[in-house]
């Protein structure tokens, strides 16, 4: 290896290093540093008034209904993309990845114009008394939607990739498409689904422009822990919007440690 | 257990994979289907499993009509080019699989395993996992897998074809002996007609999608139906009209009646057999296989001129 070589080599590295460090790590690293700046306590107590909770529990809320319903659908959809056959298969795979192109806060408006008063679904919800817009069922909806590629998209390739020969060799070997599916079909895809967990998981947490605009940000009602570390930097509560932003990073840590854990165990 | 495929047909895309298929097998015999890749054999073996339905046609088991029957229950077992082992699961839990599904007694499905582990000389490998095993090692194992179930015929999907040659060649003679002891029917699926003339007690030339003919190894090596069975089940040579194996041709040393002249152009010895290439005056080639001894006694050598005299030589009557 010539001097030149060594030299043209260290600065790719340093330059990949540096652009994470200054994009990723050292942002990350702040918010922690600022958030215990002044000992755990008055990070504790920025995080446990009443608002705060509430935007905690809301968040996991949104977590519990969107991941579970995007999962399942998302693992359905990607047998019926990859194995069924029918017309209108490429349609359908091209609107699944709409939430990736639309832009969140449009999705919101979207909802909006379907969903509020004046939208022609939303008329049947009011004259019902249920209302979704600037409330719970609006923030799911949006919570869903713009988490919903992910399972499906991490699932399809590894579909494609296992092929149907161990499903047929267990179906002449006597099990049911149910057995076939629970025994050999989700075990040879658990890892995509993991990953689809995750990122969806990821996503539900994090999203802040779709539930934004159709939660009305409404105090200690239709605030997540999102729409809560912007009102708190908003009020020129700095330690506030901290402290909320490291139990946001540390629930998807959780999360992920969860799934992990999960699987080694399936694996013993 | 007899099966009988009758007039059936399938297609995919417009692609006619089988076209008025008509089989008979027998009970308890080891039958092939040999033919060309993409000759539709691979088809008609999943259209008896029940992996695939026919668009036209009939399937019957021991004379009773399967074919609206899924697959799971039809008691087939079924081995697959690629093995299609179960990636997750020890080889025991691949081969418990079957009996797990029917919910046997945990003893008897233990002691089923063994067994079965034991016939397939696997013995030491039940706790390992199929990216462990060698691709012989895993092909044992899924057949491990299909006989588990006692199933009342066993289908084998070119089973040897990802294998290289010596496990191929063991993996065959195994697979003939172990039908020697469980005489269960079986059908396997191959392109290579030495493997189907070698194992098979019966043996189905598939081509196109149609039956070009069935009958024993040797009906179809000495009593071929027509020009593509002679040429598929072995080597060919052309006289004008007639077709003759290269074995049946003789090499004389001098004219005689009927005899044809020519001329030797290449002697390969290849083994116990010399490979010996001719060419006739109007520029025919016919290639002869003759023994070590005939090709010393004749003293061939490339440049000689011969006179050909033809045993057993076919014309068929233009289709």
């Amino acid at each position: 290896m010539s001097a030149s070589g060594r030299a043209s080599r260290l600065t790719l590295r340093f330059l990949a290093l540096g652009y994470l460090a200054a994009l990723l790590a050292v942002p990350v690293a702040m918010v922690f540093y600022k958030t215990f700046e002044g000992g755990i306590g008055p990070a504790f107590d920025a995080v446990t008034t009443p608002s705060a909770q509430h935007a905690f529990w809301l968040t996991c809320l949104m977590v519990a209904i969107a991941v579970p319903l995007n999962t399942v659908f998302g693992i359905g959809l990607a047998l019926a993309l990859v194995r069924g056959r029918w017309r209108g298969k490429t349609l359908v795979s091209a609107i699944v990845d709409l939430p990736f192109a639309i832009s969140p806060v449009v999705v919101g408006l979207a909802l909006i114009l379907v969903y509020g008063n004046a939208g022609w679904i939303g008329t049947w919800f009011a004259e019902n008394g249920i209302r979704v817009i600037f409330s719970t069922p609006g923030m799911v909806l949006a919570t869903i939607f713009v988490s919903l590629p992910f399972v499906v998209r991490e699932v399809v390739p590894v579909l494609r990739e296992i092929g149907v020969e161990q499903e047929d060799a267990a179906r002449t070997l006597g099990a049911s498409p149910a057995q076939t599916f629970r025994r050999i079909t989700l075990p040879a895809i658990r890892w995509g689904v993991a990953y689809g967990v995750i990122l969806t998981t990821a996503r539900a947490l994090g999203e802040f422009g779709a539930v934004a605009v159709v939660s009305g940000k409404i105090e200690g009602q239709t605030e997540t822990l999102t729409l809560f570390v912007e009102q708190r930097f908003q009020a020129f509560d700095l330690a506030g919007a901290y402290a909320a932003s490291v139990v946001l990073a540390l629930l998807a840590l959780a999360v992920i440690g969860t799934m992990t854990l999960l699987d080694r165990r399936k694996e013993a | 257990m007899a099966i009988d495929v009758r007039n059936v047909s399938k297609s995919f895309n417009g692609f006619q994979a089988i076209e008025d298929v008509t089989l008979h097998v027998p009970d308890g015999l080891l039958t092939a289907l040999l033919g060309p890749s993409g000759g539709g054999k691979s088809t008609l073996l999943r259209v008896i499993a029940g992996l695939e339905r026919p668009d036209a046609g009939e399937v019957l088991f021991s004379g009773q009509a399967v074919t609206d029957l899924p697959a799971q229950e039809r008691g087939v077992g079924f081995v697959f080019q690629h093995y299609a082992a179960f990636k997750h699961m020890t080889v025991r839990d691949n081969i418990a699989f079957g009996l797990k599904i029917r919910k046997r007694p945990k003893n008897e499905v233990r002691e089923r395993v063994d067994e079965l582990l034991a016939l397939v000389h696997l013995g030491g490998w039940a706790g390992r996992y199929p990216a462990q095993l060698s691709g012989g090692q895993r092909q044992r194992m899924a057949l491990a897998r299909a006989l588990a179930v006692q199933p009342r015929v066993l289908l084998l999907d070119e089973p040897f074809g990802a294998l290289d040659a010596t496990v191929r060649k063991e993996l065959r003679d195994w697979l003939r002996k172990l039908h020697d002891e469980v005489h269960v029917t079986t059908i396997f699926v191959t392109h290579d007609q030495e493997e189907a003339l070698e194992v098979a007690q019966q043996v189905a030339v598939i081509n196109e999608g149609r039956i070009e003919q069935t009958g024993t190894p040797d009906d179809l090596y000495e009593r071929p139906a027509n020009p593509f069975v002679m040429g598929f089940v072995g080597p060919v040579s052309r006289l004008g009209e007639t077709w003759v194996r290269p074995h049946d041709i003789e090499i004389l040393e001098d004219a005689e009646d009927g005899a044809q002249q020519a001329l030797v152009e290449r002697v390969a010895r290849v083994g116990f057999e010399v490979r010996v290439e001719t060419v006739l005056g109007d520029g025919t080639p016919v290639p002869i296989l003759v023994t070590r001894q005939q090709a010393d006694e004749l003293e061939l050598t490339a440049g000689q001129i011969v006179w050909l005299r033809v045993h057993r030589a076919r014309e068929f009557a233009p289709s």
